[in-house]
């Protein structure tokens, strides 16, 4: 709770919201007790008082009735029906919304067949109908805005609780025993609670408005009583002689609306996790560089990452992902980078290109060199003609990767022309030989389809194709069969090995273990925590692993025809690379562990075959 | 020799399409009639590619997806599906996303309670015992059960879901790729606990993956799921060291094996759920499909020993 | 695509079909029976007797609404007591009006709030993020007839720029730039809502559609930013922009009512307040399902234009 207060004040506009919304209803509170004139009593003689009379702070309306007395009883009946109005929709719609998602079938069908009837009525209708059947008058307006808005909670709820009803969790509950209605009370409701906030929050402003507005139509309120639409309803036929008696309404319920919008929109940012952690921010085209210093060129090869330095910087945290990396890759080799999630395995391939996502990365420190040329902080427009020309991706899940509403062809031909001002034609013919070359089966006929019409294997084909499309130097595969199934798997693996034999293509491999590496890549390096932990050829790195985690990783995965057995399990789990230890980051881990070890830097050592570990294997 | 697990022509069609009435647009199998048997403390590995049933398979037994028929014994009884707590004693299920199994709204604490106040009527200080009990059978500090899920890592949530299936005492659990969720240096920890809880517990496992190199690892005996049919049965050793469908072949044949060769590129995917082919739904892929193969949906049958295929024409080994 | 168009106007007769009930249903509820109402209170027993037989109100309420239906379906929406003309023609005449009005601020609305949202997600915390947010939420909040109001205390009082009310001059008016000149406040002032909650709702679209795995794709292949943001990414966006279209329809329909009583626009809204207060149910009936059944159509043509931009709908 004082999470969401922290959360809530540190949006200034909500806030500033929160703030004005508290006086206006701490002036409604005590409009009984204040001081002032009568709300009905009339006064012919002292008509359309202009604001700052004597006796009449804000003036008087066409009765000579006192303005200011009149508002604030009016702001009074305004939120109270405004807020009576969120609440009455706000349950009974979560209540139905809740009551469908949950038990699906016929009980959803119907309910959601007679909620779609209500919203094909624009809703004024509605709410005018029920007025002419209840008659004007403000509790029926308000009954009128609520039923109204009844069916758009009811269809927003159900949404969610479908989803929460599909949850693992709820089928867990299940087996545990629980009935419906705990499982409805215990586990679906909480999870609810904070959308229906939500929901009730950012349209509490709305329901103000609506019933203002059936008060203004002389639909809601009846005279002598008045809520903020109603004075404002009967100001507008003075509206050029008198224009205070319209303004001093409208500003009122423009006031509180705002800040009651204002408020709900702090509400919803604090209660969504996702928008708490700042992962909505939209990722710029390149990724963010604040670099102090550019290391010296070293190595030479085709592509040189030196001292590579990528983090994230999420609020005060600084995620470590990247941490002085150095890879070469040299044309026409297969380079294996080996790491678990958090490793920065993905992190560095994306840093290649900018293609990290900023925010909230950054790229501190390093350099990336094509060909000698230094890509870190290079201008956008000399990235842009370099991506998917000279360096192209393969990325993991090809479903996810290809754009869902072009057709493959199209998304094929855009990847050649956005570098070669070809014709559709030539540039048609090419996407065609493109598919053929990734062995896709009637490809002329394929190239039409959409993404969702074909298996996870022949998108990935077609990821690959993209990738070939303006013949790179460099293919940098982010574990492009991780989401496909082990037959599939094989297939890809071959067809990717065969091309890179038949175009001499230089691949940055990156995987999570060493099964699919060692059969495909030429060297290896492994990560961890950020860090570069061991590199050599695959064939020697396999048969004698130095550091310890490469050895223990190696012997954790289980490889098909060892049999039934005991596993060699890591203990503990991945370092946090915001909380990174001292030394190796392995050594809270490491069975081999000294002193020394958790202490200062450990550099990675050798040249063809390096290791960063201070007692490696094999070294006695 | 005692049987845990017995199903009986097991089967699940889902309906595509559901119209307000009438029948539905399609239907499709996601399970063909399935007899499977495992034995009192084995190790059932179920494997198969997306889409070939297994998590409908694992749902079935648990009572979470109603079959369309069959039947499931379980020590010798028919499972009486009226009384969820009764199912819920017998047989429980762990979860392959730890994180989505557990409900962000509780603290561990009270995800644990709930088996043990329902299915076993357990209160008070007993209830605190058990409670530290299971959290000591898997490896987890006392202090974290009244922590939310979210602050837990993926390997530390999946022994938190492994915990609250063996609240309930079961004699059964369904593990449905347990360690898929998980980072490769924290599977082989879960998948050894898995293994001395089996033991301290005298449980009986399915343990269900697409991971062939992992059920082999931990399976006694192994059966092998495609389209919706077991196309193979066997021990685990000789599944895939001789695989005698053509199909557990071609797994084995693509599982990465470090030095060996990467396969040939042949193409070839599952038949469309929606239209399915008459005989083999394999044979569309299988180097040795016959006429026979296209027009008659092979039967499992024992091929040599305990080693039971569903083809017309098995592989010699 | 033409089977589906077909499909979706074949599921549209059971909503119309439900409109009418539920309508037909909330005006049965009215208490006191309209003979009463047509005859006034000083009328004989005898009087509204025969008056109920002769509108059909002795019947039972399931034939009176096929008799009602069957007439609508011929086109007899009945006779409005209060203005002594066919209800369907009343109808007409003032749909016209309001369709000109509301289709103008509907078309605003979605240029502007589309543009705004997208120009916000892709200066997302720039200046022009800040300053459009700051609008919407503004333009969100205001009451719009409180708003038409003060349009016309600046720009009709003060300025003289808009005429203040009408739809055309009384004197010389009738051609287009006089509609023009007359259709600017108030459509302005109708759009402003809807512009806002679009604008929001896009700006929110494209930042969850920017963040997708594709946007990443066709960078990495070297799409220009300016196409991937216009092209890319707002088409994916649209996706979820359209059903919000649909629904801001309607919000621009009702919104219509009130800008018709500000702005004296002689419209369809402005009648059916009018009716209510007079108590004129044939023609709050009547109205109320033919707006509805307009709704209907345009839902069916969102829904169309979701399909064609999204290819996985149809399957």
């Amino acid at each position: 709770m004082s999470l969401f207060l922290r959360l809530l004040f540190r949006n200034k506009l909500a806030g500033l919201g929160a703030v004005v919304l508290g006086v206006i209803v701490l002036l409604a509170l005590l409009t009984p007790i204040l001081p002032l004139h009568p709300p009905n009593a009339t006064n012919t003689a002292s008509r359309f008082l202009r604001p700052l009379s004597e006796g009449h702070l804000l003036g008087t309306d066409h009765l000579g009735r006192d303005l200011l007395s009149r508002l604030l009883w009016g702001t009074r009946l305004s939120l109270a029906v405004g807020f009576a109005a969120a609440l009455v929709a706000g349950l009974v719609g979560a209540a139905i919304g809740v009551m469908a998602g949950y038990f699906g079938g016929r009980t959803d069908n119907v309910t959601m067949r007679g909620v779609d009837m209500l919203m094909a009525f624009p809703y004024i209708l509605l709410a005018l109908a029920i007025v002419a059947v209840l008659g004007p008058g403000l509790l029926n307006a308000l009954i009128a805005v609520a039923v109204v808005n009844i069916p758009f909670f009811a269809r927003n709820i159900r949404g969610v609780t479908v989803g929460i009803a599909h949850r693992e969790f709820i089928d867990a509950a299940k087996l545990a025993g629980m009935g419906h209605t705990r499982i409805l009370l215990t586990e679906v409701v909480p999870n609810i609670v904070p959308v229906v906030v939500i929901a009730m929050s950012t349209t509490i402003g709305w329901m103000i408005l609506e019933t203002a507005g059936l008060s203004f139509l002389g639909l809601g309120s009846q005279p002598p009583q008045a809520d903020l639409g109603s004075m404002l309803g009967e100001a507008r036929s003075a509206l050029i002689t008198a224009p205070h008696t319209s303004i001093v309404p409208g500003v009122m319920i423009l006031l509180i609306v705002m800040s009651v919008n204002l408020l709900g929109d702090g509400i919803r940012d604090a209660l969504d996790p996702r928008l708490r952690s700042g992962a909505l921010a939209r990722p710029m085209a390149t990724t963010r560089v604040e670099r102090a210093q550019t290391p010296a060129p070293k190595g030479e090869g085709l592509l040189s990452i030196d001292e590579l330095e990528t983090q994230f910087h999420v609020g005060p945290r600084v995620y470590k992902a990247v941490n002085k990396v150095s890879l070469e890759l040299r044309p026409g080799e297969c380079l294996g980078l080996i790491g678990e999630s958090g490793s920065g395995k993905s992190v560095t391939a994306l840093s290649v290109m900018g293609l990290v996502a900023s925010p909230p990365g950054v790229i501190t420190g390093g350099a990336v060199r094509l060909e000698g040329q230094d890509l870190i902080g290079a201008p956008y427009e000399v990235l842009r003609s370099l991506r998917g020309r000279k360096v192209a991706y393969i990325f993991q899940d090809p479903l996810a990767t290809l754009h869902p509403l072009y057709r493959i062809g199209d998304q094929l031909t855009e990847a050649i022309r956005v570098h070669e001002p070809v014709s559709h034609a030539e540039a048609h013919r090419r996407a065609v030989r493109l598919l053929e070359d990734v062995r896709i089966p009637n490809a002329a006929a394929r190239i039409n389809a959409f993404p969702h019409e074909l298996s996870g294997g022949m998108r990935q084909r077609v990821g690959i194709a993209m990738a070939l499309a303006n013949d790179p130097d460099i293919i940098i595969a982010d574990e492009p069969t991780t989401a496909l199934d082990v037959t599939v798997q094989a297939q890809i693996l071959a067809l990717l090995d065969d091309l890179r034999r038949s175009r001499s293509l230089a691949i940055l491999f990156i995987m999570h273990d060493f099964g699919v590496v060692g059969q495909l890549c030429d060297r290896v390096a492994v990560m961890y925590g950020g860090r570069i932990v061991e590199a050599g050829p695959t064939a020697e790195v396999l048969a004698a692993p130095a550091h310890p985690y490469t050895k223990r990783l190696i012997s954790c995965v289980p490889e098909l025809g060892g049999g039934r057995r005991v596993l060699a399990a890591i203990p503990g789990l991945p370092p946090a690379v915001d909380r990174l230890p001292d030394g190796c980051a392995f050594a809270p881990r490491c069975d081999k562990a000294q002193p020394d070890c958790r202490r200062g830097e450990i550099e990675l050592e050798g040249r063809a075959r390096k290791v960063r570990c201070l007692y490696p294997e094999g070294a006695s | 020799m005692t049987l845990a697990l017995k199903t009986m022509d097991l089967a699940k069609t889902f309906d595509i399409g559901q119209r307000l009435i009438g029948p539905p647009r399609a239907q499709v199998h996601a399970v063909h009639p399935v007899s499977l048997e495992v034995r009192q403390g084995e190790t059932l590995g179920i494997v198969g590619e997306s889409g070939c049933g297994k998590s409908t398979l694992a749902r079935m037994l648990v009572g979470l997806t109603p079959p369309t028929s069959g039947s499931i014994e379980i020590e010798g009884r028919a499972l009486d599906r009226a009384d969820p707590a009764a199912f819920g004693r017998l047989i429980q299920y762990v979860f392959q996303d730890p994180v989505s199994s557990l409900n962000p709204r509780k603290t561990i604490r009270q995800i644990l309670e709930v088996p043990l106040r329902l299915l076993h009527g357990l209160r008070g200080a007993a209830l605190d015992a058990r409670i530290e009990e299971l959290f000591d059978a898997v490896n987890l500090r006392p202090e974290f059960l009244d922590r939310y899920p979210h602050e837990f890592s993926g390997g530390q949530a999946q022994r938190i879901g492994i915990a609250r299936a063996l609240a309930a005492s079961p004699r059964i659990l369904i593990l449905d790729e347990p360690v898929s969720a998980l980072d490769v240096s924290v599977q082989a920890q879960v998948l050894n606990l898995l293994a001395d809880l089996k033991a301290e517990f005298n449980l009986t496992y399915l343990f269900i993956s697409h991971d062939l190199a992992v059920v082999e690892a931990v399976s006694d005996r192994i059966a092998v799921l495609y389209f919706g049919s077991v196309v193979e049965t066997g021990p685990a050793e000789k599944v895939f060291a001789a695989p005698r469908h053509p199909y557990t072949k071609l797994l084995a044949d693509s599982a990465p094996v470090v030095g060996r060769p990467l396969g040939g590129a042949q193409s070839g995917e599952l038949p469309d759920p929606l239209n399915p082919p008459p005989g083999c739904a394999f044979a569309g892929r299988c180097p040795r499909a016959s006429d026979l193969c296209r027009a008659e949906v092979p039967l499992l049958r024992a091929i040599e020993g305990d080693q039971f295929a569903a083809c017309h024409h098995p592989r010699e080994c | 695509m033409g089977g589906y168009i077909l499909k979706r106007l074949l599921s549209a007769i059971p909503v119309l079909l439900g409109i009418t009930v539920i309508v037909f249903l909330i005006m049965a509820m009215i208490p006191g029976d309209p003979a009463t109402a047509i005859l006034g209170s000083y009328a004989t027993p005898e009087n509204v007797a025969r008056l109920n037989r002769h509108l059909g109100l002795d019947e039972p309420l399931w034939r009176q609404y096929f008799i009602w239906l069957g007439n609508l379906m011929q086109g007899d929406f009945g006779r409005s007591f209060a203005l002594n003309r066919p209800v369907l023609d009343e109808i007409l005449d003032r749909f016209s009006a309001t369709l000109i009005l509301a289709g103008t601020a509907f078309v605003l609305c979605a240029l502007m709030g589309i543009l705004a949202g997208v120009i916000s997600a892709a200066r997302q915390y720039g200046l022009a993020d800040k300053a459009i947010t700051f609008v919407v939420i503004l333009g969100i909040s205001v009451p719009s007839f409180f708003l038409g109001m003060m349009m016309i205390l600046l720009f009709a009082v003060q300025l003289r720029w808009f005429p203040v009310s009408g739809m055309y001059s009384i004197w010389g008016g009738g051609d287009l730039p006089d509609l023009i000149r007359h259709l600017t406040m108030p459509a302005l002032a109708l759009s402003v809502v809807a512009t806002g909650v679009i604008a929001r709702l896009s700006r929110g679209a494209m930042l969850e559609v920017l963040r997708q795995d594709f946007i990443r794709t066709a960078r990495a292949k070297g799409v220009h930013e300016r196409r991937v943001i216009w092209g890319h990414a707002l088409r994916a966006a649209m996706v979820s922009i359209i059903p919000v279209l649909g629904i801001q329809a309607g919000f621009v329909l009702s919104g219509a009512v009130y800008i018709e009583m500000v702005f004296q626009w002689p419209g369809v809204g402005r009648m059916l307040v009018d009716a209510i207060l007079k108590r004129d149910i044939l023609l709050v009936q009547g109205g109320v399902v033919f707006i509805a059944a307009c709704y209907v159509g345009f839902n069916i043509v969102v829904d169309v234009a979701q399909a064609w931009l999204d290819p996985r709908i149809k399957t």
